[in-house]
């Protein structure tokens, strides 16, 4: 191969025709572009005008220069240069390749791969056999077992970095007793491992050793923990070298189910520090969502810290029957569940509308018997997903007929009239204690208190299904817990009220305790390995080497008491474990977890992944001749004239492909939104007919010049707006032509209409009939148009009254018409009590601009005009028309100075000033 | 070729070509209608007292009224004084027309564009509908085809427009049929020489006549977007103009154009007369409706 510099020829000679450009130069530069023919009635107007220059019928110099270029790059293309062509040559003897294979590696995988399919290709030329090792993947037999080099090549996209570091002692077994001589290649993942040394003698015994180190810091997160109402996060790095941001992001997923980033922060890591924490405060909402947080720009599963329920808070949403006297505090009957709570929990409120939109985790109904019937349903829909509905007892639950003859949906007894009181004034026996709890009840094990007494309680009535119901009972048998399951959750009625009323339970210990085991409230340590004996465990989700979550299938169950304080493995992958009613993370590192780097005896050569690859040059040379070629033909088009405006933007298109054309339609959207913004534009509904489309368009552009001479709006060009794709929050005002075969707008258009009129916005509706249906059903446009309005979200309308303010924003005005003369026009409607001051000329009315004005009387035909500003439409007759198309005006400048200002034309500080003028 | 042979392939080509001739008129005048209709229709009167059918005023009656002219009926209602009943003027104009069928009308430069001379033809027939509508009477001097009103006189209008066709590149107006006081409507695109226009209109004042000027043009000649080495051609043929670069030409030409423009506003205004330049690309319905305000102006 014969080269320059660090370009290399495979077909030299063929340079030689890089001889002949000269003589092409000469023989293009005689051939002048030919002249086009054109049929034009101007010429009369052309005759006797010279060419300013005489330029020479002679191709142009930069566009031979063009052309021999292409030539010249053709002619190199084929002679095939190569960029670092390769000569050097390699070693002999077989030779291992030696990866690591655990998640330390995966962060550059790629180049590592890359790396070790270099080597095997050289190992290749040179003819060496080789053999492929993981650490993590020890082959099963005790041999080396070599192949050629491509053999091994093609295992390469077959290994994956797995989520766990090698095992030091099944290593050093199994290269123990390892024979023969090999060198070694040693891909190393940079960290420090106590079998690394070992290892390193071993392999030094067999051969040289050359290792390879990306150097990168390997980073890592701890498991995240909860301090102080803050989430808590600690990096890990093993080269300390110099200070670095380390950017970790939350990921969960967001309200509507899709995974998302949703929050990030930064951990600032000093030179010199191996470890550094970083602090992440969010709203509870937010954290109960977090899945895991990730470091950013790092695939490998060390920087993928998986969170379980010890970063959850419960929510809790407590409801209570109204409270008729006021101020008792501690008769108030949630104040004992509130204080139980506030801890561990987080405490909402609201309807039950509400509270079950934002799915809390368990609803507390204190002594609540009527539920409206889409209520009930809701809640009952919320419990069979998962919920845990927790009710108390009360006054009002014992007087009531609620689950009396019928076991109710949402209770989970029938319950006996009236309850039952014992031990007090007018009753007879001891208020009664509690029973020891049953083991097959959830509270088995907590210890009863003496003191806690029960006085009064609704009664179960014994149904064959009370026995596996009850949950807690007391000392004469009858229940005091009862608990039903419902699909995936759960009701739970304490028989007693959640205050002090009824029974001392609430002010006991006991009483946390229970809501405790009825995961009404979550404790926020980690749990022992004393807590999870005996507990079985299923790997839920589990992480790949490179840190993303998957589902990990059916696997055995893991004994609780090897999660305690594990280290990941083959056998106990790294993951996220759900038990019960719980999950554990197994993250892959633990909260000690620490790393440092590898240091290398000074006699092995160290070497990093960067490989100089060969290049070839040719496809580059050939598609610039290409790409030459083709300005040239541009080129030549443009210089004969025959290159017009849309054939050249055509031809970019063809030239370009279609997705460059797709990505100029953004900037060309934001272009608009920011002429929109920057200055007032009207706006007009596209409706797809284009007669209608361009009266509103010259109907708008007049009306514009009417305001920009005669008030201080001085409004942009008009805008047609396409419903679909087109943002309607700049537009200040709309005008909406009805036509009769107008598309409907899709649903997400006609949300973000509702949220355009209910955030200030107006249309004005037009459906250019003259109001002659009275917008009934009886032309095509009112039947329209009542079709199009369906799904808005229109206040109640009437007729302008006299005193509305549209008629003295800017002119004063009684009638408003367009092309025709309609006293149909109708806006929101003022409210029932607006009365008229007495002296004052209008009444007080609504607060606000109307989100529509309706009318039928074809506003924009009679405020188009063309280019020059002459009308396009003939109003009525005469003189009377033209006073007519100027009130149409009037009214335009009416309805925009309304739109812009509001009501301030009705506020009373204009009252003497608009009196004079009216004369009164 | 033998007599009998040849009959039924006379009859045959005759009928074809009656049915070529005819097929553009239905659409022709349909399309002019369509267009007329967007402009109110109706007799136009004078606003001022005069003979007529149409009810104009009543006023109080003063010495010299006759009594047949004191409308009893209104009188009756009011105390004392007698009121005569009054008629808005009402007569008929004569309004000729001029229309280029010379060939540079034939230009149009996109397929989407209608030609100059069918733009030209469209207007004038639809203006033609409107004012004999009106009870006016139109002629055309091309073919020095007198005034005349009703719609006789529209379908040979019709006709006229439809098959005439002029060999010369540019028309030269003439309007020896117009009477005198009558009114006058020139459609051109004045490409050509300007010395004979100036001629016909101030011939046209001398005779007392009046009118407008509507100048048709194609977006292209307003534009000229051409480029390169180029050879210009006129519709027929008989003018020719070789250019290197086009482009360097496209100011000078619009200056040319900008000249000629004013040059015939100003000849139009000395004369009285009215100016306006429509493009093909625009609307026609703009045009039409300043034609008629022209005409409508200074009654």
């Amino acid at each position: 191969m014969w080269s320059i510099g660090p370009i290399g020829f495979t077909a030299p000679w063929l340079l030689l025709g890089l001889v002949l450009l000269p003589i092409l130069w000469i023989l293009l530069r005689a051939v002048p572009p030919a002249p086009i023919r054109r049929m034009f009635p101007g010429v009369a107007l052309l005759l006797g005008l010279t060419d300013d220059e005489t330029q020479t019928d002679r191709t142009p110099w930069w566009l031979l220069l063009l052309r021999t270029l292409a030539i010249a790059a053709a002619i190199i293309g084929f002679a095939g240069p190569v960029l670092n062509p390769k000569t050097e040559a390699a070693g002999t003897g077989p030779l291992l390749v030696l990866m690591g294979g655990g998640w330390a590696e995966a962060q550059d995988w790629t180049s590592r791969i890359d790396r070790v399919d270099a080597l095997l290709d050289e190992a290749g030329q040179a003819g060496r056999e080789t053999a492929l090792v993981t650490l993590t993947d020890l082959p099963a037999d005790s041999d080396l077992s070599y192949l050629s080099a491509d053999a091994v090549a093609s295992q390469l996209p077959g290994i994956r970095p797995r989520p766990w570091l090698p095992d030091g002692d099944a290593v050093l077994d199994w290269f123990a007793a390892a024979e023969g001589r090999f060198d070694t290649f040693w891909l190393s993942d940079g960290i420090e491992h106590d079998w690394r040394a070992p290892l390193l003698d071993v392999l030094q015994d067999h051969g040289s050793v050359t290792v390879f180190e990306s150097p990168r810091a390997v980073v890592g997160l701890r498991p995240a923990r909860f301090v102080d109402g803050n989430i808590e996060v600690d990096a890990v790095r093993n080269r300390v070298g110099s200070e670095s941001v380390i950017g970790v992001a939350a990921h969960g997923l967001d309200p509507s189910g899709t995974p998302r980033r949703l929050a990030r922060f930064d951990i600032d890591m000093a030179a010199g520090e191996d470890v550094a924490t970083g602090a992440l405060s969010l709203p509870a909402e937010l954290r109960n969502r977090v899945t895991r947080f990730e470091i950013e720009g790092v695939r490998s599963a060390g920087a993928v810290s998986l969170t379980d329920d010890s970063l959850r808070r419960r929510e809790v949403a407590i409801l209570s029957a109204r409270d008729e006297r006021e101020g008792l505090r501690l008769l108030s009957p949630t104040h004992y569940l509130e204080q139980a709570l506030i801890e561990t929990a987080d405490l909402i409120d609201g309807t039950i509308d509400d509270i079950v939109l934002a799915n809390p985790d368990v609803i507390v109904l204190a002594d609540i018997v009527t539920l409206a019937e889409g209520e009930a349903q809701a809640l009952e829909d919320w419990v069979r997903e998962g919920g845990l509905l927790l009710r108390f007892a009360g006054t009002r639950l014992a007087g009531s007929d609620y689950g009396r003859d019928q076991e109710d949906v949402l209770m989970p007894v029938r319950l006996r009239a009236g309850g039952r009181s014992v031990g007090g004034a007018m009753s007879w026996g001891e208020p009664k204690a509690l029973r020891p709890f049953s083991p097959e009840s959830p509270f088995f094990g907590l210890a009863v208190p003496e003191d806690v007494t029960v006085s009064s309680q609704v009664m179960a009535q014994p149904d064959p299904s009370l026995a596996e119901r009850t949950i807690a009972s007391l000392a004469d048998g009858t229940p005091l817990v009862t608990r039903k399951r419902m699909d995936q959750g759960q009701v739970v009625l304490f028989h007693v009220t959640a205050n002090a009323d009824w029974s001392t339970l609430p002010l006991s210990g006991l009483f946390v305790q229970m809501l405790e085991r009825l995961a009404v409230s979550t404790r926020a340590s980690a749990l022992s390995a004393e807590d999870l004996e005996g507990t079985v465990w299923t790997l839920d989700q589990t992480l790949s080497g490179f840190g993303e979550v998957m589902e990990a299938g059916a696997l055995p169950g893991v004994a609780g008491q090897r999660l305690a304080d594990a280290v990941p493995g083959p056998d106990l992958p790294p993951g996220l474990y759900a038990g019960e009613n719980r999950r554990i993370a197994l993250n892959v590192l633990n909260a000690e977890s620490s790393f440092t780097a590898a240091v290398w005896p000074a006699d092995v050569p160290v070497e990093g992944f960067a490989v100089q690859a060969e290049t070839p040059l040719a496809g580059i040379a050939l598609s610039l001749a290409l790409v030459a070629l083709m300005v040239d033909v541009l080129a030549a088009l443009a210089l004969s004239g025959r290159l017009l405006g849309t054939t050249a933007a055509l031809l970019m298109v063809g030239l370009l492909g279609a997705p460059g054309a797709r990505a100029q339609e953004t900037p060309q959207e934001i272009e608009k939104l920011l002429a929109a913004t920057s200055e007032v534009s009207l706006a007009y509904v596209i409706t797809g007919d284009a007669r209608v489309d361009q009266t509103s368009e010259a109907g708008l552009r007049g009306l514009s010049e009417v305001l920009f001479r005669r008030t201080s709006i001085e409004p942009a060009a008009p805008v047609g707006v396409n419903l679909e794709m087109d943002e309607l929050s700049v537009y200040p005002f709309l005008y909406w032509p009805i036509s009769e075969n107008q598309p409907r707008p899709s649903t997400e258009a006609y949300s973000r209409l509702n949220r355009y009129l209910r955030t200030g916005g107006m249309i004005l509706f037009d459906t250019r009939d003259a109001s002659t249906s009275g917008f009934s059903t009886s032309t095509p446009n009112g039947r329209r148009l009542q079709q199009l309005a369906l799904p808005l979200d229109i206040p109640p309308l009437e007729p302008i009254p006299g005193d509305h303010v549209l008629t003295r924003t800017f002119y004063l005005l009684q009638d408003f018409p367009g092309r025709f003369i309609s006293r149909d026009v109708w806006v929101e409607a003022a409210p029932e009590d607006a009365e008229r001051a007495e002296g004052m000329p209008f009444r007080n009315l609504n607060d606000n601009v109307t989100p529509v004005v309706i009318g039928g009387n074809d506003w924009a035909a009679a405020w188009a005009v063309d280019e020059r500003g002459s009308p396009l439409y003939p109003v009525g007759r005469g003189f009377a028309g033209e006073r007519q198309r100027e009130i149409a005006y009037r009214f335009g400048v009416n309805l925009v100075m309304h739109v812009l200002t509001g009501n301030y034309k009705s506020d009373q500080v204009h009252v003497p000033a608009l009196l004079d003028r009216l004369g009164q | 070729m033998s007599q009998t042979g040849a009959q039924p392939t006379a009859y045959a080509g005759l009928r074809r070509d009656a049915e070529a001739l005819a097929a553009p008129l239905p659409p022709l005048l349909a399309s002019a209608e369509h267009l007329a209709a967007s402009v109110m229709p109706g007799a136009h009167g004078r606003r001022r007292v005069g003979q007529g059918d149409e009810f104009w005023q009543y006023r109080p009656s003063h010495a010299g009224d006759e009594a047949r002219m004191v409308d009893w009926r209104r009188s009756a209602r009011s105390d004392d004084a007698l009121f005569v009943r009054e008629k808005e003027w009402q007569a008929a104009q004569s309004v000729m027309l001029w229309l280029d069928m010379g060939q540079s009308m034939q230009f149009s430069s996109a397929k989407e564009l209608p030609t100059k001379a069918a733009e030209a033809r469209r207007i004038a027939l639809a203006l033609s509908v409107l004012l004999i509508r009106a009870g006016e009477r139109v002629g055309l001097t091309n073919l020095g085809m007198p005034p005349r009103a009703g719609q006789v006189q529209l379908m040979r209008l019709t006709t006229a427009f439809a098959t005439q066709q002029d060999e010369a590149d540019y028309a030269v107006p003439d309007l020896r049929a117009a009477p005198f006081r009558s009114r006058a409507v020139f459609v051109s695109d004045f490409m050509g020489d300007l010395e004979p226009v100036e001629r016909a209109l101030t011939g046209a004042a001398d005779r007392g006549i009046d009118g407008a000027v509507l100048q048709v043009l194609d977006p292209q000649e307003e534009a000229f977007p051409f480029d390169g080495r180029t050879i210009f051609q006129s519709m027929g043929g008989t003018l020719k103009h070789e250019t290197l670069k086009a482009g360097d030409l496209r100011d000078r030409y619009l200056e040319r154009l900008a000249a000629r423009k004013d040059a015939l506003r100003r000849l139009t205004r000395t004369i009285g007369w009215q100016f306006h330049t429509h493009h093909t690309g625009g609307s026609a319905s703009a045009a039409l409706l300043w034609l008629y305000t022209a005409l409508e102006r200074g009654h």
